[in-house]
């Protein structure tokens, strides 16, 4: 253990002296974290809207100001044909048309039925899907209004009517932010804790102070503990000022305990951080573990199910997130601070965790040789 | 000239003689979209719900199968009180539930009117939307199918077309930003981490002896990536095309030309951040940390740019990814010319251009 | 009388597929030696070293360090011996003190004898005053002694060092085989690597090594003698001559 003591106070010592490391490990993910969840919101809100009016009537000046004054659109682009209309939808400056066509008011007091035509730029397919759902909802309002103006009442048949009632729950507001930070969150933890612990053996290899190690008593394990307990206090650092700033900053304060988190945190960074040394026994050189380490920590990220949920994968790549860390933080995340999970509720995922975490150190204390050949 | 062909074949060398890194810069690339592909989307599927059932009669189990039959369902538990969802919720195991109260037929015939409630989880607030968007319509094909689809007077019929991409396929949105993404990673970090490289090694004083001009060295650096890119889009494209269904609907030979010229900028970017950093490590990070996250997040591939702050907004205009994407989207997907992306390109120009221009001036203020 | 031996050496070779490193190689160190390992580059003797340290396993053959079977007993070597590598593989951004302290502590002293043998060492390379310096600052040479002290801080059986010279100016080597003559004195047996033939005067006894195999092994005034050499550098080049490989 003494062992340990002073292979502690060594790589303490030499994390500390590097002037770039307090910049990197500190100053960008926090700045990172205060502008980035100002950026990370999906809501689908602001439409841009394009209106092709062939009918300049009463009526299709009253539906374009309905749709209007709805709050999801906005009015970019009004043009007197279609094919116009159009180029405004190439030049992403609306995402969305509406064509009336000519007669349109005339048609539907004639002939009891008019049509509307919408086209929507569906490369985005949650915006245009919502973006349709949205101009649809309030075109059936707006029908429903023209009928009540033109039709009186008893004469209508009553027809059963099913009224949805919906609720949202955990996050009123429907605020994105409270989704997008605790992930955030984990996400930087995750690069930096993998990414330094990855480089680090490599640096030494690279420098030749390994073999000065490898020719002495220090046991593997000792070795490995040594480089695990300096980034796993700097990570928890790290996480511990990023629930700072998401507490007085973004004002979003777990509805379940830090003393979860933390729990959780804890192990979920022995397991990362034994990914990244696991990468530095297999690299030579110090490109190749930082090429590594950064591509496996991207796929981690991206299919973690932060910025895309997991249930919309087709099914093989819902069974490679069972295989990926960050998925179980990402869930554990979110459900502890915005459903106020206990450490009852995620005893799963903290299994699956600690698996990860003797798996990848077990992995890597296994494959450091003192001795090759 | 010649000397400097020799240099660029030099640097191939380095990166030929390395086969470990070679490999990962050209397969990462074509894994990522394959897996980024298939598996990112923003679609809304299989999103687990319960139901609390407090009739069990015909409506309720009619409505009910309509549901779970739907793709965007996926009916994983049928709750028996209200405590059942709050734990159901808390334990992540759905994103709605849909509750159904007691005497649901009795009351839709007898008194025309019954309430279904959807309670979503509004942690991801466009999946609930979307969630009761979708079971809405099914209640309400329901209940049209009750009136027996009578028409009602004066029906406005609404007719929707859906441009560029019929099937809401996400990848049409995700595989050009995943490729805005993995090209300029790629080139900015293995650029700056091969330059500061060099100086490490202290290989870096030799060279700026030898007579070729120092910042023709660097270029010569830069130029073996650039070849290993020009590698990766193509089997980018290759894999878009044949493996995810994305088809290349506008000139190929201007979505090379806009691909080379993201990746010159790209390049720039890391020769830029080679200047400062002193360690390879300090590169890597500097890399990552300042185009990782803002790429991933500016670029208007995952969020749309129109819903941030006006700060950010203008902030975005700084991330070259932001234009490659609009590029990209138009070119490829929307199959426009170059008349739609003209301001786009030339913005790219000059972000290049100024970008060699300060790494020019930094360098030559370090020798003097 | 009989010396004991602290390094034996029964055939031992070594393999990297069809290429033989070190061929069969049989040799004896005794206690308190400066026993000196010489060939050109590429003839093996890093190898040969790597494997009685334990950083390399050999192919067949057997050897002993300290008593101890390089096979089966590596981690009761590694306690028993040092070593100081061609890098001299002190970490640069600490300081020497840290340096000392670190290396002193996995070796198993304790925090007094750490101490002590700080100031001691402070001393005995005159670099009072530096205990606060980072050891990137320092000059070659005295990184060299300083590598070489920190080295025998645990006061080893054995001291492997590997090339230990390379780069530094004939004065401060000089000076640097005054520190190996002192650790001798005091019982430390030196295993020394080098391709600095004059060096090998300095030793009690040397083996040359040429193509994996030792092709000599005596003392320097016999091998000059039986050589009719005026010095090591013609009985090297001699032997040398005979050498098929070049180059590490």
């Amino acid at each position: 253990m003494r062992t340990l003591r002073f292979l502690l106070q060594k790589e303490l010592k030499q994390i500390f002296r590097d002037p770039g490391i307090i910049r990197i490990l500190f100053i960008m993910p926090m700045i990172q974290l205060l502008i980035l969840p100002l950026a990370a919101d999906y809501e689908i809100k602001n439409i841009n809207l394009g209106v092709v009016d062939q009918d300049h009537s009463q009526y299709s000046r009253l539906l374009v100001n309905k749709i209007i004054s709805s709050g999801y659109f906005r009015l970019k682009d009004y043009s007197p044909t279609f094919k116009k209309g159009l180029k405004a939808i190439e030049l992403d400056k609306t995402d969305l048309i509406l064509e009336i066509p000519a007669h349109f008011e005339r048609d539907l007091v004639k002939e009891n039925e008019a049509t509307l035509f919408v086209a929507v730029d569906a490369i985005n397919g949650v915006k245009a899907g919502l973006g349709g759902a949205y101009i649809q909802q309030i075109i059936q309002g707006y029908n429903q209004d023209v009928r009540m103006q033109w039709i009186q009442a008893p004469k209508f048949d009553p027809q059963p009517t099913i009224d949805v009632a919906s609720s949202d729950w955990y996050n009123p507001n429907m605020n994105y932010r409270v989704f997008m930070v605790p992930g955030i969150l984990v996400m930087l933890v995750t690069m930096i804790g993998s990414s330094f612990a990855a480089n680090n053996i490599v640096r030494e290899k690279e420098m030749g102070t390994i073999e000065q190690i490898n020719v002495s008593p220090i046991k593997k394990y000792q070795f490995i503990l040594g480089k695990l307990i300096p980034f796993w206090m700097l990570a928890i650092s790290v996480m511990t000022i990023g629930l700072i700033i998401a507490r007085f900053v973004y004002g979003i304060v777990p509805v379940g305990s830090y003393f979860t988190i933390y729990v959780f945190a804890s192990i979920y960074l022995v397991a990362i951080l034994g990914l990244g040394l696991l990468l530095s026994t297999y690299a030579q050189t110090q490109q190749q573990s930082m090429l590594v380490s950064f591509f496996v920590t991207m796929i981690f990220n991206l299919m973690s199910g932060l910025y895309t949920p997991i249930e919309s994968m087709p099914v093989w790549a819902q069974w490679i997130t069972k295989f990926n860390p960050v998925s179980y933080f990402i869930e554990v995340m979110r459900m502890v601070m915005l459903k106020g999970s206990s450490l009852v509720d995620i005893r799963f995922q903290i299994f699956a965790i600690l698996g990860f975490a003797l798996f990848f150190n077990g992995w890597a204390i296994l494959n450091y040789r003192k001795r090759t050949g | 000239m010649k000397q400097f062909l020799i240099f660029v074949k030099k640097e191939w060398l380095h990166i030929w003689r390395d086969r470990r890194t070679l490999f990962i810069l050209i397969w990462m690339p074509i894994v990522q979209i394959i897996l980024y592909g298939f598996a990112l989307t923003n679609e809304v599927k299989n999103s687990n719900i319960a139901i609390f059932d407090q009739s069990k009669d015909e409506a309720t189990t009619t409505i009910s199968d309509e549901i779970a039959a739907s793709r965007y369902f996926n009916l994983v538990k049928n709750v028996y009180s209200y405590n059942d969802i709050s734990a159901t919720f808390r334990q992540g195991k759905i994103r709605m539930a849909i509750v159904f109260p007691r005497n649901f037929r009795y009351d839709l015939l007898h008194s025309n009117h019954a309430q279904i409630q959807l309670i979503a989880d509004a942690s991801d607030p466009n999946t609930a939307n979307t969630l009761t968007n979708y079971a809405s319509s099914i209640i309400n094909d329901y209940q049209q199918s009750l009136n027996n689809n009578e028409e009602l007077p004066y029906t406005i019929k609404t007719q929707v077309r859906m441009l560029y991409n019929p099937e809401l396929k996400g990848a049409y949105s995700f595989v050009p930003g995943v490729m805005a993404l993995v090209l300029m990673l790629v080139c900015a970090m293995m650029t700056s981490i091969a330059i500061v490289k060099e100086k490490e090694m202290g290989t870096m004083e030799v060279i700026l002896v030898s007579p070729l001009k120092p910042f023709r060295i660097i270029i010569a650096k830069t130029v073996p990536y650039l070849l290993v890119s020009l590698l990766n889009i193509i089997s980018i494209l290759l894999l878009s095309v044949y493996v995810l269904d994305v088809p290349i609907v506008g000139s190929l030979f201007l979505l090379m030309a806009e691909s080379t010229l993201f990746t010159i900028t790209s390049l720039s970017i890391g020769i830029l951040i080679s200047n400062s950093a002193k360690t390879q490590q300090t590169a890597m990070f500097t890399s990552l940390m300042s185009l990782f996250l803002p790429t991933l997040l500016f670029s208007g591939f995952l969020f749309p740019i129109e819903n941030m702050p006006v700060a950010l907004q203008i902030i975005s205009n700084i991330v070259p990814s932001k234009w490659y994407y609009i590029i990209i989207k138009n070119i490829m997907i929307k199959g426009l010319g170059f008349e739609s992306v003209w301001r786009e390109t030339m913005i790219l120009v000059a972000m290049t251009s100024a970008l060699l221009g300060i790494s020019i001036y930094k360098f030559k203020i370090r020798l003097a | 009388m009989q010396k004991e031996k602290v390094i034996t050496a029964k055939d031992l070779t070594k393999r990297f597929g069809d290429f033989t490193a070190v061929d069969k190689i049989n040799f004896d160190v005794e206690k308190g030696e400066i026993f000196g390992f010489l060939g050109a580059n590429g003839a093996g003797k890093t190898t040969a070293m790597r494997m009685l340290c334990g950083l390399l396993l050999p192919t067949s053959g057997l050897a002993t360090v300290a008593g101890f079977d390089v096979y089966k007993q590596t981690e009761q070597i590694k306690k028993n011996i040092g070593y100081m590598s061609q890098k001299f593989s002190l970490y640069e951004d600490l300081t020497i003190t840290e340096n000392i302290r670190f290396y002193a502590g996995i070796y198993g002293l304790s925090n007094e004898r750490i101490k002590e043998k700080t100031s001691l060492l402070l001393k005995q390379l005159h670099l009072e005053g530096q205990e606060k310096t980072l050891v990137k600052a320092l000059p070659l040479g005295w990184k060299q002694k300083l590598a070489f002290s920190i080295a025998i801080v645990h006061e080893p059986a054995i001291v492997f060092l590997d090339e230990p010279t390379g780069g530094v100016d004939p004065v401060a080597r000089r000076e640097f085989w005054g520190l190996i003559y002192a650790a001798s004195a005091r019982g430390i047996t030196i295993f020394v690597t080098t391709h600095y033939m004059d060096e090998a005067e300095y030793c009690n006894r040397v083996s040359v090594m040429v193509d994996g195999r030792i092709d000599a092994l005596d003392s320097p005034a016999n091998l000059m003698r039986d050589h009719s050499a005026a010095s090591m550098d013609e009985v090297f080049l001699h032997l040398a001559r005979k050498a098929v490989r070049t180059g590490d």
